[in-house]
């Protein structure tokens, strides 16, 4: 983990509301997993901002430099405007300076059994799930996408993953695009078809009980990334916490989506009062 | 051009700092969190989370939210407790060759005097930050800190205690702070802190909710340092005994002003977050200031204001 002063390389608007930055960040990708993230802010003096938690889409390389020296090493984010400090960030351009911190936080733990690999994302809570299809496909794991969203401006970067040579089946709300409904439609067919499988999930936190429902009826191994209005970053400021499992006021349990997650088991979390409480992905976008 | 490096040490309550800035309690955890990215041996004193007798749970979700020039918080006091912060925490202080600040805070009385009992015989604190001024939390902190004759009580029971250096952290949602100043040093403390959060509030316009949980919380940053600096200038005519400045510290110049009207050392808080090693930067700029200045010893600034 380190603290990068360094420029933005691009900054584009690649769906409605929907940005994709790519950041110089030199020997980034070589400590990065998948699943971690980082705290990003516009280096500029005012207005003063905390910095905004970001999970890593990918890392890379440019081309043609990479053949030579020095490398020019990358690290991309997917995100969505959703506030002032993301809209701030949207207007930024390539050679405009931030300070990036990272990477943060504990990421995807990817075990070596042989069942089938079913990434469910929910709009922007697709983002920490390509680095662990990279992952799992540089495994040899057979790897599944879901992807759900509204409508067809939110689901994105899916023939990225294709790339990979990850399977990929869209839902939407409004059928706008690929097959109308709810992903977790989608995931109890995948689940059914499955002898065996682990779940990886991202997105709204509706989605992620459901989904949590879904995989402990049927005792299926889940991994949920969680986002959370986060100050520090590191597990100091204690204002990102989630309940943990057992959670009571005599006995609290709380977490800090920064270091113990924010990728944390199913089984770490309180479902039924995180649910409650609404808690997790604001305005439907994981990582605003 | 070997010019003498000019003296950044100060005395505050008795404890020699290499250099007056420390970190705010509660914005840098136990001090390990942001080893990663600060020396801290370059610090002038680490400060702890507030801790209180048994640990705290805080408050519900969500507990911060930024606001203009600031932030909002109610974490609600959430700590390891003493106990295991002694068992736990203390241990990588051994470490470190910068004096360690406790804070911490009870929800009775009875819980001040036992906490303060049990830090006498932990060797790696330094000094004592008694917390009277939460504003986030019903017990403890605020109720103790608004009032003159309890914030004295609570200071005379801790100060029988405890013998170590015992600084005192006052509230700014007071009529007039230099009253409960008084108060304190009086009731013994060796040093005063001020100032902690003012109490805010921000709503979610859509929601129509508060933008946290606990409706009101404390608001930090650069929004409230003209309010910091001026209750610093007026804690100072108050009291005799040293005073840390804090309140929105972003940069030397930020500090620098603390120390002209007289703190003798500062805090950074809310800075801490938006660059882990904002407390380098200052101790580095107080120092280049100095040299521009012409003044080889930190002490020749502090309480310097023209007036």
């Amino acid at each position: 983990m380190k603290n990068y002063q360094t420029i933005i390389l691009s900054n584009q608007e690649i769906a409605p509301g929907y940005w994709r930055m790519r950041i110089l960040a030199p020997g980034f990708a070589a400590v990065a997993h998948p699943g971690q993230f980082v705290m990003l802010r516009p280096e500029q003096p005012l207005p003063t901002m905390l910095r905004r938690p970001f999970g890593i889409f990918r890392t890379g390389c440019l081309p043609p430099e990479c053949s030579g020296l020095p490398p020019r090493e990358y690290m991309e984010l997917l995100y969505k405007v959703v506030g002032q400090g993301t809209r701030i960030m949207s207007e930024l351009h390539a050679g405009d300076r931030v300070e990036l911190l990272g990477p943060l936080g504990r990421g995807f733990a990817v075990g070596d059994n042989a069942c089938a690999k079913l990434l469910v994302g929910g709009g922007i809570g697709l983002v920490p799930l390509f680095m662990l299809a990279e992952a799992l496909i540089a495994a040899g794991h057979r790897v599944r996408l879901l992807m759900g969203g509204r409508t067809r401006d939110d689901i994105l970067a899916v023939t990225e993953f294709e790339r990979l040579g990850v399977e990929t089946y869209v839902s939407t709300d409004d059928g706008s695009l690929g097959e109308e409904g709810l992903v977790t439609n989608v995931l109890e067919r995948k689940l059914d078809e499955a002898p065996c499988a682990e779940v990886f999930a991202c997105g709204p936190m509706p989605m992620l009980a459901a989904v949590e429902r879904i995989c402990s009826a049927r005792n299926v191994p889940l991994q949920v990334s969680l986002e959370a209005h986060m100050a520090c970053g590191v597990g100091a400021c204690l204002g990102c916490v989630v309940k943990g499992a057992g959670h009571s006021d005599q006995r609290p349990n709380y977490l800090c989506t920064c270091k113990e997650g924010p990728v944390f088991a199913a089984g770490q979390l309180d479902w039924g009062r995180a649910a409650a409480s609404g808690e997790g992905c604001a305005e439907g976008g994981c990582r605003q | 051009m070997n010019a003498k490096r000019p003296n950044l040490s100060v005395d505050v309550a008795g404890i020699r700092l290499r250099n007056p800035v420390m970190p705010a309690s509660g914005t840098f955890g136990y001090g390990e969190e942001y080893a990663p990215f600060v020396d801290l041996n370059r610090l002038g004193a680490i400060v702890t989370k507030g801790l209180s007798l048994n640990p705290k749970a805080g408050n519900p979700m969500p507990r911060i939210a930024e606001t203009t020039s600031g932030m909002l918080n109610a974490i609600g006091l959430q700590n390891v407790g003493i106990d295991a912060f002694v068992a736990k925490k203390c241990p990588y202080y051994r470490e470190v060759a910068t004096p360690v600040f406790a804070n911490f805070f009870g929800n009775t009385l009875e819980e001040y005097g036992e906490v303060a009992r049990r830090l006498c015989d932990v060797p790696e604190v330094t000094a004592l930050e008694l917390n009277i001024s939460c504003p986030n939390v019903k017990q403890g902190g605020i109720v103790f800190g608004t009032d003159p004759k309890a914030a004295a009580e609570v200071v005379s029971l801790v100060r029988k205690a405890n013998a170590k250096p015992l600084i005192v952290k006052l509230s700014p949602n007071v009529t007039d702070i230099t009253v409960i100043a008084r108060a304190v040093e009086e009731a013994g403390a060796d040093a005063i802190s001020c100032i902690n959060t003012l109490t805010g509030m921000a709503v979610d316009i859509r929601s129509r909710r508060p933008k946290i949980a606990n409706r009101t919380g404390g608001l930090s940053g650069p929004a409230i340092r003209p309010v910091a600096v001026r209750m610093v200038h007026q804690v100072v005519q108050a009291v005799k005994v040293p005073v840390i400045g804090i309140g929105g510290i972003m940069t030397a110049a930020d500090a620098l002003e603390f120390l002209i009207v007289g703190a003798r050392a500062v805090q950074v808080g809310t800075a801490n977050f938006i660059d882990p090693a904002a407390m380098l930067a200052i101790i580095d700029g107080i120092e280049a200031f100095l040299a521009e200045e012409g003044l080889d010893d930190i002490n020749q600034l502090i309480g310097s204001l023209q007036v």
